[in-house]
């Protein structure tokens, strides 16, 4: 009973001072929509190229092998028992001069007539790697056996991609480390003036007998309500926003480069969730800041 | 109730504000503290309401040692004193109402004792007319009269008032004498640092004497001078 009269008395306090202050209030709840709303979006890049990076790995998990013209059979054999007893690999297919020929003829289309009397083609194996971590490891090993001519995989690029990703992740983290860093400090000063003025007050309260957990909570929840409403137009701005240049880019997008963007859709529960968190994390802390030195009365 | 032993404080400034102070008041006591200007009464006040932390020396209140608590503990200590200063320190948004009903808020009260018992207070005080008032629209004495009426508006078992009628007339002076004699007679122990020297001489009560932060007198019903 006492505590829920206490946390009544605590709400009607913050929203009064709320009220009072609502200037430097906006600038507070703008500064932490400004770092949610710029969070939202490096999450939806990061989310967009880490899309990327799965779905070209899923395209270039293949491992060309070119055997040489004078191959033994057992050495062919030798390639085809490795690649079943071989945990890392989904599949092997031969592909002999004929079938190679047809491939490419398809590729070619129009211009296939070009392709008439090609008969260097070499025989080839096509390996399907399940983890293309392990790639170099299993092309190693083949590499061993007699006959192969030459190995072929695409490594370079999705290791050139992986380390984009991982700049993007990197960079993404600091700017947003430091645009909360930014926030926590306007929202420390939003929350000290309203300590500040009310510092005589807190005075006669510690005289009273008033516990530094009753002082300091309203001025935490006003800090948290600030977060809170910051939190709930980012969502909104981020999804309308994002869900506007999805319609607009995504189409563009997939037909040039056949690269998909993460839709608004499947975002709106994480960035919810993750912004509520934040944003109200970074007006508690904020508050907590600001009352440090007024509390040793 | 009070016992201090062998208290010293010496602030970061190097003053020697109190030095082997040995103390003991008994509940349902009457104490003046009296001393030329820095002798430290009001360092005495604020050791005893933990505002201040003794140099040395070992301070019980109640038969509980408190010279070093945890500061978490220091509010829970404080609910023993109720406390007056001289400059009334009232909240100037709030109602006379409002100011003593906010003491017992603080602490969780039930609304319902609230509104029962503030009205006991403000008609102890003789200010029951002015309930609605704001602080800047009453006198010094009646603001005065507010700032007691929230100090025991919980009923401390110790009252501390760091020369309460400093600032008021001596009419209005006798007035809170009057009824800081009035809460004293009800059990409350009183304890007060004073320039006072006609309240003293006319209310005879225990007088503790400091000079230069050493008691020099310590007189049961005593005057203001020796
Ligand atoms: N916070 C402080 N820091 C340093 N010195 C202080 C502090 N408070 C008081 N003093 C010094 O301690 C001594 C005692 O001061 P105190 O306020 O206790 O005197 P007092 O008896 O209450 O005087 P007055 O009658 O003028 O109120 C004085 O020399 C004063 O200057
Ligand atoms: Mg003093």
């Amino acid at each position: 009973m006492n505590n829920f009269r206490i946390i009544k008395s605590t709400f009607r306090q913050s929203f009064k001072s709320m009220w009072r202050n609502r200037g430097m209030g906006l600038a507070s709840i703008s500064s932490i929509s400004a770092v949610l709303i710029i969070l939202g979006f490096v999450l939806v890049l990061i989310m967009s190229i880490n899309a990327l990076v799965v779905d070209v790995q899923s395209k270039f998990d293949e491992v060309e092998i070119f055997l040489k013209e004078d191959i033994t059979e057992e050495n062919k054999k030798l390639i085809e028992d490795f690649a079943q007893n071989e945990d890392g690999i989904k599949s092997i297919e031969y592909i002999s001069q004929e079938k190679a020929l047809e491939i490419l003829k398809k590729d070619w289309g129009e211009e296939a007539d070009l392709l008439e009397g090609v008969t260097t083609l070499p025989d080839s194996y096509k390996i399907k790697i399940i983890d293309i971590q392990n790639t170099d490891k299993i092309v190693e090993k083949i590499n061993d056996i007699e006959g192969i001519d030459k190995i072929k995989y695409h490594k370079d690029i999705i290791d050139k991609l992986k380390v984009f990703a991982k700049y993007i992740r990197f960079g993404g983290i600091i700017v947003i480390a430091v645009l909360i860093a930014i926030s926590v400090f306007i929202i420390s000063n939003t929350i000290k003036l309203t300590v500040a003025s009310r510092r005589r007050e807190i005075g006669i309260m510690k005289y009273i007998g008033a516990t530094n957990s009753y002082i300091k909570t309203p001025f935490v929840l006003e800090g948290v309500l600030f977060g809170i409403v910051a939190a709930i137009m980012s969502i909104l701005i981020v999804y309308f926003g994002y869900g506007y240049l999805f319609d607009l880019i995504n189409g563009k997008l997939s037909v040039l480069y056949s690269i998909m963007l993460v839709p608004p859709e499947t975002i709106l529960k994480d960035i919810s969730i993750m912004f509520l968190v934040i944003g109200s994390g970074i007006g508690a802390l904020g508050s907590i800041i600001s009352m440090k030195k007024y509390l040793n009365v | 109730m009070i016992k201090l032993v062998n208290i010293s404080k010496e602030y970061k400034s190097g003053v020697k504000a109190l030095t082997d102070i040995n103390l003991h008041i008994h509940k349902g006591e009457f104490v003046y503290i009296v001393g030329e200007s820095g002798a430290g009464k009001s360092t005495l006040i604020k050791l005893l309401l933990k505002e201040e932390a003794p140099t040395s020396g070992e301070m019980y209140i109640n038969g509980v040692n408190v010279t070093k608590v945890n500061n978490r503990r220091i509010p829970y200590i404080r609910r023993n004193l109720g406390v007056v200063f001289q400059d009334f320190r009232l909240l100037n948004n709030k109602t006379v109402y409002e100011n003593i009903a906010f003491a017992m808020e603080i602490l969780g009260a039930d609304p319902k004792d609230i509104r029962r018992r503030v009205p006991v207070v403000l008609n102890r005080v003789d200010l029951s007319r002015k309930s609605s008032s704001f602080p800047e629209q009453l006198s010094g004495g009646e603001q005065q009269r507010v700032s007691i009426a929230r100090a025991i508006v919980n009923n401390p078992p110790i009252l501390l008032a760091d020369e309460p009628t400093g600032n008021l007339d001596p009419d209005n002076g006798l007035e809170i004498m009057k009824i800081l004699n009035d809460i004293n007679a009800r059990g409350t122990t009183v304890i007060m640092a004073t320039h006072a020297k006609e309240i003293v001489d006319n209310l005879r009560r225990r007088v503790i004497q400091l000079k230069d932060g050493v008691i020099v007198r310590d007189q049961k019903r005593g005057g203001y001078d020796e």
